[in-house]
């Protein structure tokens, strides 16, 4: 068994609480969700916080999907299996449901966090490439109040966020615009797996032209920008074999992947390449029939 | 009847039968298990215990400067800090091997690889231990590693084994089977040669319970117990007694519940060691059990060995040669658990199947600056490497041949007049039927229709693989005549009781680590005497309490402590005829057998049962002249041979063109082990081992940076496969029983790691056929199934 380092613990009962210790406890002090990341690096002592503050009675607080006329509002102690069950988060971006069905397994997917993957920013993460897709927005609050930053401010680099010293992320905004849909595949070598390569698409359109598309990629460097010259290469557009093709090249030449256990620096590209076609082919189908959600799916 | 229709009724089988003797029938130990009360060496709690933790290298090759453990010492909680230097005083730094190598218990010069033992703390706690190893200091002077096996031998490459007198090169040992020089004359006249590279990469056999022990030194007594995670307590037992200087009957070793073996838990690692020692300087009983990633960077892995096959063949496609030149890694230590005679373990098996007119194996082993171990997850004593270099040579000599694999593999089996069959490398196969279960599994699997299928998906630019493989294996060690580990013979004994009620206890020297035990052998016990299973208690795993054996490995429970079972249920079911004779006031020869009584010959109304007897045997009523009192017998079975299970497996597998994912659709596994035992238990052993073969032939590996770094330390990294990377398992069987084994039983346990990955692979290749691949090293990951769909297939190392 591996076992952690000494550490205090305190469980916080609102957000005001828990940010007030922050403030009080200083740098050594973590916040704890789902635990599923900061608890194996716990263990495998590869963090080393003095104080560990508990969170979770907070769902009350910050576990929601609210859906407005014009924006979805997602709490940050949202948990996987939540934004797997969210009939209405399915209809309107089935993106996550894609996305929820292959991070990890249903015993993480019970426990770990919308808010908790994203401050993680590990750079395969699958939430982070999903919220790029839709070009979410993250709310931070601090005692002095709350500033709201998007996806490509919020992260900063691997495990970096733009969440400051004595604040959180409370809650993660998407836009809702009109005759949208979208998708996720990821690769992985093994059910549970981190990706070997993912990508997300998201694509709006007007009758048979693309009005605006948005890919967002994970496992091949950072990537939040929703890769821009995708989006202006596919505006205007009827999607077609050989645009579908461009996009994917795009998104192959605009990451930057590295060679590892899980796969070439090549490989992955090729993927960044495949998943991208894959991905704004099923999304731009979801759009054409009508349904957001429920086509179009694996197996 | 239909395959499907079959195929229902056997998934119908009601598995809840109460047999009395062979039969399919539900475990006797999974209450226990399935309600989470087993009790595993970590549920060991004694009073007192204290909590031991040990210091191991950051790096693969070092040389120990200087350790400072007074931080560690001052820890409030710490009992005891103890370092190679302090081993060495007491004779313990070094342990031998059961490859008559020595390994470091602590490092006392050097560090050899990652992950190696250094120095141990024994504290109140495992979090104040595993605290207290990050105040001891060690200053390494780093040396420069040997990790690529291919330049192990290089002249300028750094000496690992300078601890071994006159060592100058990192080379282990030299091995050979076969005739050289007929081998090479056979390849010199052949039409076809086929040479190819072939990897089988190290892999590990992380079984769900790590490694472990709790030591408690009984001072006054002089007397140690030892609970371990040993698949062997016997012969730990000697062992200890032997590199510990303790007496062996002062020492009891007990192995509780094992949670998964697959070979990791034969040798003995330096933590038992120091927990030995930890008890005995602290004078309290001292647990150690290991973590996930100490597991999978230090202790036993398997595989390793970099092949060049050859296959010669007419053109026609008869088979008459095969010849192997290996390198094998065998780590910093030789720690290899084989019999000595057998430094490549049963790798001579690679003959396979077939019906040949020469082979020749030449083997080199070195040392590198990476874990020890060899032989483990569920090899068959590197069967699993044999079996796959010739299923793949095969398959290459297939397509070279652009001949149908099943054509190839029927042409050349061996005919079932042909058993006992001697090998050209001196094994002798007891007895086969080879194209019977081949058909079978063609039967099952639908064979002719696949390859329509395939056919037509690959004319619409699908990747669908067919994949074959057949297996012979050795297993049962062994005939003590040639047979030995370190000495001990691989016999096995075994003890009956039957008690006055007619309740049974058989006591066993092999342990069991989830292979049902606790049921297989009540049911042998139970076909010989006719005592129902559930009546008959099975003994294992505590050397105060079991006879001498050489323990649970290389699937030999059932051809070697099955046969001893068996024929000691025959001597007591001998005793108790002479006694029924006496109840019955007739001659021996007038009583007949029914299994569970004795009855006299053509008079079915007279007859007792053996639990009557039982009874006779231990009350007051007289018995027959010389026949003392008491119903129970001993036994020590020496194997006369090996037995040889096989099998014929397929896989189906689907290749995405776009991603180079590899989807298993079905596999069909016909296994023969001879008499079924349990036929539940069967099937449960071989989806276990073909869910490992998913996992060797697809994903896991055992990989390093060129530092010496183990890339594969815990099971994110290190990945092992889940029910969703596995296919419904089609199993068939057919029964060629085993000539020399008293109930015609075969090993089974390994049959399924050893056949599997080959199909697998098989298949995979067979799938990329449009890309003109031959062969592509395991682990077959999706990047790696792409390079080689780019004509770029590369070895793994």
């Amino acid at each position: 068994m591996q076992v952690p380092a000494p550490f205090e613990y305190e469980r916080a009962t609102s957000v005001d609480h828990a940010i007030g210790l922050l403030e009080r406890l200083g740098g050594e002090a973590r916040l704890v969700a789902g635990g599923h990341s900061l608890l194996p690096m716990m263990k495998l002592r590869l963090t080393d916080l003095e104080y560990l503050i508990d969170i979770n009675d907070l769902h009350a607080e910050l576990g929601y999907v609210r859906m407005g006329t014009d924006e979805v509002r997602i709490g940050a102690m949202t948990r996987h299996r939540e934004l797997l069950e969210s009939p209405e988060l399915a209809a309107l971006f089935p993106i996550f449901a894609d996305a929820e069905r292959v991070i990890a397994d249903p015993v993480v997917r019970n426990r770990g966090t919308i808010g908790g993957s994203l401050c993680q920013a590990d750079p395969s993460e699958d939430l982070s490439a999903v919220c790029t897709t839709l070009n979410a927005h993250c709310v931070v609050r601090g005692s002095t109040g709350e500033r709201v930053v998007s996806m490509e401010d919020f992260y900063r680099g691997p495990y970096e966020t733009a969440v400051e010293q004595g604040e959180m992320l409370t809650e993660i905004r998407i836009a809702v615009r009109p005759n949208g849909s979208s998708a996720y595949a990821k690769v992985e070598r093994r059910a549970g797996d981190w990706a070997v390569t993912s990508a997300g698409a998201a694509v709006w359109m007007d009758g048979p032209v693309i009005t605006d598309a948005r890919v967002g990629l994970a496992a091949v460097g950072p990537n939040t920008t929703g890769i821009p010259e995708i989006s202006e290469a596919l505006r205007g557009q009827e999607p077609t074999d050989a645009l579908y093709a461009r996009a994917g090249a795009i998104a192959a030449a605009s990451c930057t992947p590295t060679t590892d256990n899980r796969g070439t620096a090549d490989y992955k590209r090729h993927l960044a390449n495949e998943l991208t076609q894959r991905t704004l082919r099923r999304a731009v189908d979801r759009v054409q029939a009508g349904v957001r959600g429920d086509i179009g799916r694996d197996e | 009847m239909t395959i499907a229709e079959e195929r229902k009724k056997v998934d119908h089988v009601d598995n809840d039968q109460k047999p009395l003797g062979h039969g399919r029938m539900l475990r006797k130990e999974d209450p226990r298990f399935v309600r989470g009360l087993g009790r595993y060496c970590d549920d060991v709690q004694l009073t007192g215990m204290l909590h031991l933790a040990i210091l191991r290298s950051p790096v693969a090759h070092a040389r120990i400067v200087s350790i400072d453990t007074s931080a560690a010492e001052a820890h409030p909680k710490v009992k005891a800090v103890v370092t190679g230097a302090a081993l060495a005083e007491l004779g313990l730094a070094w342990m031998p091997t059961l490859s008559n190598d020595v390994q470091a218990v602590l490092a006392t010069d050097k560090v050899r690889f990652q992950g190696q033992e250094v120095a141990f703390v024994v504290a109140e706690d495992r979090y104040a231990a595993r605290d207290a190893l990050e105040l001891i200091d060690v200053e390494y002077d780093v040396l420069p590693p040997v990790i690529d096996v291919r330049k192990a031998l290089a002249a300028d490459a750094p000496v690992i084994r300078d601890d071994l007198e006159g060592k100058i090169d990192n080379h282990c040992f030299d091995w050979e089977a076969g005739d050289e020089a007929a081998t090479a004359a056979v390849f010199e006249r052949a039409d076809v040669v086929v040479t190819e590279d072939i990897v089988y990469p190290r892999v590990h056999p992380a079984p769900m319970e790590t490694c472990g022990a709790v030591a408690d030194f009984d001072r006054v007594e002089g007397r140690l117990t030892l609970y371990s995670t040993s698949q062997a307590p016997h012969a730990h037992r000697t062992l200890y007694a032997i590199v510990a200087g303790l007496p062996e009957h002062k020492i009891r070793v007990i192995s509780p519940d094992i949670g998964g073996g697959f070979g990791n838990k034969v040798p003995i690692y330096p933590g038992y060691v120091c927990a030995i020692v930890g008890s005995i300087v602290t004078n309290k009983p001292v647990k150690w059990m290991e973590d996930r990633t100490e597991n999978l960077i230090s202790t036993g892995f398997a595989r390793d060995y970099v092949m060049r096959g050859e296959i010669a063949a007419t053109r026609d496609g008869k088979i008459l040669a095969v010849r192997t030149n290996v390198l094998a890694d065998h780590g910093a230590f030789n720690g290899t658990a084989a019999p000595v005679k057998y430094p490549a373990g049963f790798f001579g098996v690679f003959t396979g199947s077939y019906d040949l007119e020469a082979a020749h194996a030449k083997m080199t082993a070195v040392y590198t600056n990476k874990a020890p171990g060899g032989v483990a997850y569920a090899c068959s004593f590197r069967i699993t490497e044999a079996v796959y270099l010739v299923e793949r040579l095969v398959d290459c000599l297939a397509y070279d041949l652009d001949m149908d694999p099943v054509e190839l593999r029927m042409k050349n089996f061996i005919r079932p007049e042909q058993f006992p069959y001697t090998t050209k490398t001196g094994w002798v196969y007891d007895s086969g039927e080879y194209a019977t279960a081949m058909n079978k599994a063609l039967e099952l699997a639908g064979y002719e229709e696949l390859r329509r299928e395939q056919a037509e998906r690959r004319a619409r630019g699908e990747l669908m693989g067919i994949g074959v493989a057949f297996f012979t294996e050795a297993v049962g060690a062994g005939p003590r005549k040639d047979m030995d580990i370190l000495g001990l013979g691989m016999a096995d004994g075994c003890e009956l009781r039957v008690h006055p009620t007619g309740k049974a206890v058989v006591r066993l020297s092999v342990q069991s680590q989830g292979q049902g035990h606790e049921t297989t052998f009540a049911q042998i016990v139970a076909e010989e005497i006719g005592i129902p299973p559930e009546d008959i208690d099975v003994v294992h795993g505590d050397t105060d309490n079991t006879p001498f054996g050489l323990g649970t490995y290389g699937s030999r429970s059932t051809p070697v402590s099955g046969a001893a079972a068996a024929l000691v249920a025959r001597k007591v079911r001998d005793k108790a005829r002479i006694i029924a004779s006496g109840m019955l006031e007739v001659s021996v020869a007038d009583l007949e057998w029914q299994k569970g009584a004795f009855q006299v010959k053509g008079d079915p109304g007279r007859s007792v049962t053996i639990q009557q007897i039982a009874m006779r045997a231990h009350g007051a009523g007289d018995l027959p002249d010389g026949i003392e009192g008491g119903l129970e017998a001993q036994i020590c079975y020496n194997p006369s041979n090996l037995t040889y299970p096989f099998g014929a497996y397929i896989c189906v597998v689907d290749v995405d063109p776009g991603t180079a994912q590899v989807k298993v659709r079905r596999f069909i596994a016909v296994d023969d082990c001879g008499t079924r035992i349990n036929p539940m238990i069967i099937e449960g052993q071989i989806h276990g081992g073909l869910t490992d073969g998913v996992g060797m032939a697809l994903m896991e590996m055992i990989s390093f940076d060129e530092d010496g770094n183990c890339l594969s330390g815990s099971l994110m990294d290190y990945l092992i496969p889940t029910a969703l990377e596995v296919p419904d398992w089609e199993t068939g069987f057919t029964v060629t029983p085993s000539p020399h084994h008293p109930i015609g039983a075969k090993g089974v346990g390994e049959s399924a790691t050893v056949g599997s990955p080959p199909a697998i692979v098989n298949a995979v290749v067979d799938a990329l056929k449009p890309f003109g691949i031959r062969h592509a090293d395991m682990p077959l990951t999706p990047s790696r199934v792409w390079d080689a769909m780019q004509g770029h297939p590369l070895p793994p190392i």
